[in-house]
């Protein structure tokens, strides 16, 4: 037999745990949330925002300070220039707000600018994005609806996947789009609807009892919180690619989570556990020793990416090594103890007299 | 042996050949060698983030097509309208696609209403006021139903204007769609020069041909005080040292000719061995070109492309034969580019550039190193610490982990799917994804085994107790990468395809090809024997 990391007898009281767990998060989602706030909402990259990026390579080190004096002279508005990728790679990014500049005119500026006040250095124009702000305010839309449809489709699937009663699940989907499409009638903006959709698909849950599903959604909107909350603390923005991360997420969260339920639903059928919490915790841990070897070489890999994978898709990589880590602990700590809290499904407790009948 | 078994490796060995001969052709070394002709076509095609290149999102001026649409039909209906003996004046387009027209003498209402409604039934009146001096002022409307066609046959026009203008510049496999919203997505792989690429897709290239008034004074004109019906443009001057100048020049507002009536456009020089652009035109343009040439002797004609004047030479004689030359003052390539687009003909309403994203290739190269460097670095971790953790039953694991990767990248081979960095990513995460399945099934072997079954049995029993496992943990991944694939463009959903991919194949290789080695090793040992895992 090879290595095992976690021991077959291990019997570690998660459930016992939950309160400082609860607490955990609790910080951690309210420091992102205040970030949020005190910073006006997210910053968004030029993707949402709209605006020109400009990526420049130099065949030395140069410092950011001064590429930001050479360009001053370009009058550029809302002008930020960062350095990017690795330290050796000597690229920077230039990002002006305006997308009212033909690229030509950057590309111009730009040149003439570097050519006068940083001789002797040589540089490449790699990359150039222009996103008007038509087309950022779409691409903002789609990624919200994007993210709002994986919500409502993951939580049917669950629902009725897990508690077998997928009319309930069909209410709570034509419930939560009744309930988005009165609010956008209404005029409601876009993030206030993703708010008013998680409310309404998480008390929608709760009033039809799907307990697993509701689990499942409060560990996935506690782990989006949390990346999003530590990518604003960070000062990071956020575009396509790292709405395409938090997908990722939620889709891998879910996954760490239903191996967990799905064990949990075995062992309640097995009538493994005196009590439910009993139940939960050994269920845990006999998928304690997958859970850890899964994340561990997803992680293994997202980090060489991270490391490795060059400046256009560290932000991604970031999003992922956060994402990752999060979703394995709120797959323990967070989706079982409140699937613990609100009980478990009906149909379990059917079974489970059925089979004691 | 049992029959079960062998049908699976049969199964498997189809699936590995394929794999494999999706997956040569995208080998360099296969490409140039005999072997390439007996294998598929399809290669792996890379993004323009990989490649190099340019991105553009489009979008088409609506309501300057519609304008220009309802200026034509109100002086179509004033020319007919004379024709049938009514006198209507120059009609005005209004703003909220509206046109005025205004009727001369009352009497003649019945008669024009009912030709509007024979030959203009595009248009809908939308209020008449009888003024006292007895003219009438129409307010027409175009109806929903041609507004819809215009829209169309706009965008259908656009979208071939552009590809013209790209067939002609010869970009290797450009992509032109047609997007919501009025939007044209473009996108040139290994386009060095985007400004240049940018210049001759974006311009209108509506060329008038209109008569210089040179009576106006032109130090008004240049305050922006001209006589009705004239206009003041610029007329360019080019300079020894590339540069340009600006003159104001004023000309009358009718244009005599259009570019509509162009067959074939080219670049010629002069003995000079300065480069200027000859234009024919087809029969109609011809008679048209002759009348007006002789009509305005020793007058100066300006060629005006999108509303600036590149010449105004002077009429020495009546032009027939539907021959002209536009003897501006250019580069090269820049008479080089205007031939092109009074080739490709001239774009139905002006386009802004919305989006525009360009990647140099040395970046594109740069990407795919780095993204193949954390690729393999990545999944040697992984295959290491699976042989350590598993042993014999992680060799099982790396061997499909292996596979896993052939296979996504010759299903992106023969799903014609595009390779992006996103995508490269997306196939790195899987492989740190793909052992969950196997993690999955040999915990559960191990926990079998701990209680006490048999090798054979424990094996089994991992499998049918974790395959529905696995599978519903999948599936919410699909689900979302679904989503991504609707929502997302260009490198997203490159990501979106290989995640997919990845989930189907790791599930192939995790449930089924790992099970056949389970099954043939154990099945040459003793019941009893301990396995490896």
């Amino acid at each position: 037999m090879g290595l095992q990391i976690i021991k077959p007898d291990t019997h570690i009281d998660f459930i016992g745990f939950k309160r400082k767990a609860f607490m955990i998060s609790a910080i951690l989602i309210l420091l992102g949330l205040c970030s949020l706030v005190i910073k006006g909402g997210p910053k968004y990259g030029i993707d949402f925002a709209g605006g020109i990026v400009v990526q420049v390579k130099f065949d030395k080190f140069v410092e950011v300070k001064e590429v930001k004096n050479a360009l001053k002279g370009t009058e550029l508005p809302g002008l930020v220039v960062q350095s990017f990728g690795h330290a050796d790679d000597n690229e920077i990014l230039i990002r002006t707000s305006t997308s009212t500049v033909t690229s030509q005119d950057i590309r111009e500026r730009i040149n003439s600018e570097f050519k006068t006040n940083l001789k002797g250095t040589q540089f490449e124009i790699q990359r150039l994005e222009m996103v008007g702000p038509k087309v950022g305010a779409d691409l903002r839309t789609k990624a919200i609806e994007a993210l709002y449809f994986a919500v409502l489709l993951i939580a049917i699937y669950i629902s009725g996947r897990f508690e077998k009663r997928w009319f309930a699940a069909a209410i709570m989907a034509g419930g939560l789009f009744g309930g988005i499409s009165v609010l956008e009638l209404a005029g409601m903006s876009t993030s206030v609807l993703i708010f008013a959709a998680l409310i309404i698909t998480v008390g929608l849950c709760w009033y039809l009892k799907l307990n697993y599903a509701l689990g499942a959604i409060v560990a996935l909107i506690h782990d989006v919180l949390i990346t999003v909350g530590i990518f604003s603390l960070m000062g990071k923005e956020f575009d396509l690619t790292i709405i395409a991360a938090l997908l990722t997420i939620i889709g891998y969260s879910l996954n760490d989570t239903i191996i967990v339920f799905d064990r949990i639903r075995e062992n309640i059928h097995g009538k493994v556990g005196k009590t439910f919490a009993d139940t939960i915790n050994i269920s845990i841990n006999q998928t304690l020793s997958r859970t850890i070897l899964t994340s561990g070489t997803t992680l293994l890999v997202v980090i060489a990416l991270f490391v490795l994978g060059g400046g256009v898709i560290h932000d991604f990589a970031l999003a992922l090594l956060i994402g990752v880590g999060v979703g394995t602990y709120s797959s323990i700590f967070v989706a079982s103890p409140i699937l613990l809290g609100v009980g478990a499904s009906k149909t379990d407790e059917d079974i489970a007299e059925a089979d004691a009948a | 042996m049992n029959g079960s078994l062998r049908w699976r490796i049969a199964l498997t060995l189809l699936v590995i050949v394929l794999g494999g001969l999706y997956l040569l052709p995208t080998m360099p070394a296969v490409q140039n060698s005999a072997m390439a002709r007996f294998l598929p076509n399809d290669k792996i095609s890379l993004g323009l983030d990989l490649k190099g290149g340019i991105h553009l999102t489009l979008g088409v001026d609506m309501d300057k097509a519609m304008d220009n649409t309802l200026s034509r039909l109100g002086d179509d209906l004033r020319a007919v309208a004379r024709e049938e003996g009514m006198i209507v004046l120059q009609p005005h387009v209004l703003a909220g696609e509206k046109i005025e027209a205004v009727l001369l003498k009352k009497e003649q209402r019945e008669k024009l209403e009912s030709l509007v409604k024979k030959d203009f039934n595009n248009l809908s009146v939308v209020s008449t006021v009888v003024k006292p001096d007895g003219k009438v002022t129409y307010i027409f409307a175009p109806t929903s139903e041609f507004k819809k066609y215009l829209t169309k046959l706009t965008m259908d026009q656009a979208i071939k204007t552009i590809r013209n203008r790209i067939d002609q510049f010869g970009v290797a496999e450009p992509d032109i769609r047609k997007q919501q919203g009025n939007r044209i997505q473009i996108q040139l792989p290994g386009m060095q020069d985007p400004e240049r690429a940018i210049k001759i897709i974006g311009k209108t290239a509506h060329l008038e041909f209109k008569l210089v008034d040179d009576t106006a004074d032109i130090e008004k004109a240049a305050k922006g005080i001209v006589a009705p019906g004239r206009e003041v443009t610029v007329i360019r001057h080019r300079l020894p040292d590339g540069s340009y100048i600006e003159k104001p020049i004023v000309l009358k507002k009718e244009a005599m000719l259009t570019g509509e009536f162009i067959n074939d456009a080219q670049t010629r020089f002069d003995q000079f061995n300065k480069p200027y652009v000859t234009l024919s035109f087809n029969n109609r343009g011809a008679r048209i070109f002759e009348r007006i040439t002789g009509e305005n002797i020793k007058k100066r004609m300006a060629i005006v492309l999108d509303g600036k004047v590149y010449s105004a030479p002077t009429i020495q004689d009546r032009i027939s034969g539907g021959k002209a030359s536009i003897t501006g003052s250019y580069s090269t390539d820049e008479a080089h580019d205007l031939a092109i687009v009074l080739r490709a003909g001239s774009l139905p309403a002006p386009v802004n550039i919305l989006e525009q994203r360009t990647v140099g290739p040395s970046l594109g190269q740069e990407s795919i190193d780095k993204g193949i460097t954390a690729a393999v670095v990545g999944s040697i971790l992984v295959l290491i610490f699976m042989l350590v953790y598993y042993s014999f039953a992680g060799l099982v694991a790396d061997v499909v982990l292996v596979l896993n990767v052939i296979l996504i990248l010759a299903g992106l081979a023969a799903f014609g799917a595009t390779l992006t960095l996103p995508g490269i990513a997306g196939i790195i995460l899987t492989i740190g994804m793909a052992v969950d399945a196997n993690v999955i099934i040999f915990e559960r072997i191990r926990e079998e085994l701990r209680r006490g079954l048999t090798a054979k049995a424990a094996i089994v029993e991992g499998y049918s107790r974790a395959t529905l496992t696995i599978l519903d943990a999948n599936i919410t991944t699909v689900i979302a990468a679904i989503i991504l694939y609707q929502f997302g463009t260009g490198p997203i959903r490159g990501f979106a395809v290989t995640l997919t991919l990845g989930i189907l194949t790791s599930m192939f290789t995790a449930i089924f090809v790992t099970r056949i080695m389970f099954d043939l090793y154990t099945s040459k040992r003793a019941a009893d024997a301990p396995l490896s895992i």
